[in-house]
């Protein structure tokens, strides 16, 4: 068994056009590797989207990945305000985005449900006032 | 012909080993290795960057020359609408088509007329929704190149359909088998070609058994003797046989206009192209219906073959548009005819994966990070690689070694001079 390997990012919560650097990156090394281009998509798509959400929300944060041949982990971590609702975010639809944010085309309330639909775990540990950390976890069948 | 034939090819005694082409290379297929720049065929898309680029003119393409159509009985020559765009004060296109006569073409067929035919079975498989969305056209061999190589989650979205070039072929190999009654042997379809990638494409073809063309012959080489014979006809023939829909395909933006619909992008330029493919495959796209993608900057026009300046030759295409009606072809069956489809599927290449397997990939991938931390991160291109990443990568792959870095070299001979003198005389270092 292949050691996994671990990539870690900081994401810059002031600068827009630089989100999805991190995932962008995420995405290569998977391809890289050669995995089913299914879990390449899954996690690509799901990381942006969580990515996006620590530029919008949280002032930025960090990205650690774990890659093993049978699983990819995401662990997404932020000193923002936290989620006042986890049930209620996770509604289609839902958003507290400002409306700067929307104008650029985000915050269309689908960015957390979006990242369960194509992710096997979801784990959100969020305190308000001091930060979520969300974990992803997409399995390679 | 090999799967990963190319027109691309290299004049190693004009080549100096500098690094322009492997910088410029979107798909890292180029290396300078022992003074010489070497393309490894697996990853060329046949764009072809590295000839614009080069100095030295030491790139060039694999093309036919004019007398190769005199092999065969009846020559008919398939002009790209890109053609048109060279020749300034043009307002009507039986000028060029007379000429390319004059030059010993017994019959001419517009790749744009083809276009007008092709942009019509698009619009129709629209219709019957059975295209997957968005769908991304399938004209740009070097295009359709890339994403074989570097996007297999995006084949199926490529329309199964063939290119106006093999689609005017064929149409040219069937009118002179009716005219002549010669046998295929006899007659010789030849495409005037504005790039490599479209000739690649007919010796190579990637979804059909055989191209309808014999040869191709470069935009750029016809251009002085056909300038000649434009300049000195007495009178035109009546030749073309397409509007601004099929003209329209020369640039950017041509077929995807020539769909009639709303949802649709146009992108060219090999590093656009590149962006758009990568928010395909992360599904930021989703309202689009669909997209034109050109590998060559301003479309067909701006292709490596060309002589004229892409935004000058745009320039005269929108005003030969002027005096033309607006399509002359359609498709007269109801459904798409099956000799225009694809008669294979398109399949990706896996040539830039690291290994057969994933953990042993995975195992190269964690040794090309540490090798990647140890490299300046300069991407001078001094070794022969395009960037410090490509050599940890080639390194992995046991194509170079880490004293192909320059910087790593340098690091380990500053510890030999010291080495040469015995311990006990050695200058104390700072840390000892």
């Amino acid at each position: 068994m292949s050691e996994a390997i671990k990539l870690h990012y900081d994401v810059d919560g002031r600068d827009f056009t630089r989100a999805g650097e991190a995932s962008g990156k995420i995405k290569k090394t998977l391809k890289d590797i050669g995995f089913p281009p299914e879990i390449i998509r899954n996690t690509a798509i799901a990381v942006y989207e969580a990515e996006i959400n620590l530029v919008i929300h949280a002032g930025g944060g960090e990205i650690d990945v774990e890659i093993a041949p049978d699983y990819v982990e995401v662990i997404l971590t932020d000193h923002g305000p936290g989620i006042e609702n986890v049930e209620l975010a996770m509604q289609e639809g839902y958003s507290t985005a400002p409306d700067q944010v929307r104008a650029l085309g985000f915050g269309a309330g689908m960015g957390l449900p979006n990242i369960k639909k194509y992710t096997d775990e979801m784990k959100i540990d969020t305190v308000l006032g001091e930060g979520t950390v969300m974990t992803l976890k997409i399995y390679v069948k | 012909m090999s799967d990963f034939y190319h027109s691309v090819r290299l004049d190693s005694e004009k080549c100096r080993g500098c690094t322009n082409c492997i910088k410029r290379c979107p798909t890292g297929a180029i290396r300078v290795r022992e003074g010489k720049a070497h393309i490894i065929k697996e990853r060329c898309i046949d764009c072809g960057e590295c000839i614009r680029v080069c100095p030295y003119h030491a790139k060039s393409a694999e093309y036919d020359s004019l007398e190769e159509i005199h092999k065969f009985k009846y020559k008919v020559a398939v002009p790209a609408p890109a053609l048109y765009g060279q020749f300034n004060n043009l307002d009507d296109v039986d000028y060029v088509l007379t000429a390319l006569k004059k030059l010993g073409f017994d019959d001419v067929v517009e790749v744009a007329k083809a276009a007008e035919l092709v942009s019509d079975a698009t619009r129709k498989l629209f219709e019957q929704g059975i295209l997957r969305k968005p769908v991304i056209s399938s004209a740009c061999p070097a295009v359709v190149r890339l994403i074989r190589v570097n996007y297999p989650n995006l084949i199926e979205h490529v329309v199964p359909l063939t290119s106006p070039m093999e689609v005017a072929g064929g149409i040219a190999r069937e009118k002179a088998r009716k005219e002549t009654g010669l046998s295929d042997e006899d007659i010789g379809v030849f495409f005037i070609s504005p790039c490599p990638a479209k000739i690649t494409a007919l010796k190579s073809p990637v979804c059909l058994e055989k191209s309808n063309l014999n040869g191709a012959i470069a935009i750029k080489d016809i251009y002085p003797a056909l300038v000649h014979e434009m300049n000195h006809l007495t009178e035109t023939q009546p030749i073309k046989d397409s509007g601004v829909i099929g003209v329209g395909w020369a640039t950017g933006g041509g077929e995807a206009n020539s769909l009639l619909k709303d949802n649709c992008l146009a992108a060219d330029g090999i590093d656009n192209v590149i962006n758009i493919l990568n928010e395909l495959e992360d599904e930021k796209l989703p309202d689009i219906d669909f997209i034109e993608l050109n590998a060559c900057t301003g479309g067909c026009v701006g292709g490596a073959l060309t002589y004229e300046n892409p935004y000058v030759a745009k320039a005269r295409i929108k005003r030969l548009r002027k005096y033309l009606p607006v399509s002359c072809n359609r498709l007269d069956t109801v459904d798409v005819p099956d000799n225009m489809f694809w008669h294979k599927t398109l399949v990706a290449t896996d040539v830039m994966k690291l290994a057969d397997t994933v953990p042993e990939a995975m195992r190269k991938m964690a040794e090309k990070r540490e090798i990647l931390d140890k490299l300046p991160g300069l991407d001078c291109g001094t070794c022969g690689a395009p960037s410090c990443a490509a050599l940890a990568d080639d390194i992995v792959r046991g194509f170079a070694s880490e004293k192909d870095c320059v910087f790593m070299l340098r690091d380990q001979l500053s510890g030999i001079d010291r080495e040469l003198i015995p311990a006990p005389y050695r200058a104390k270092e700072k840390d000892e």
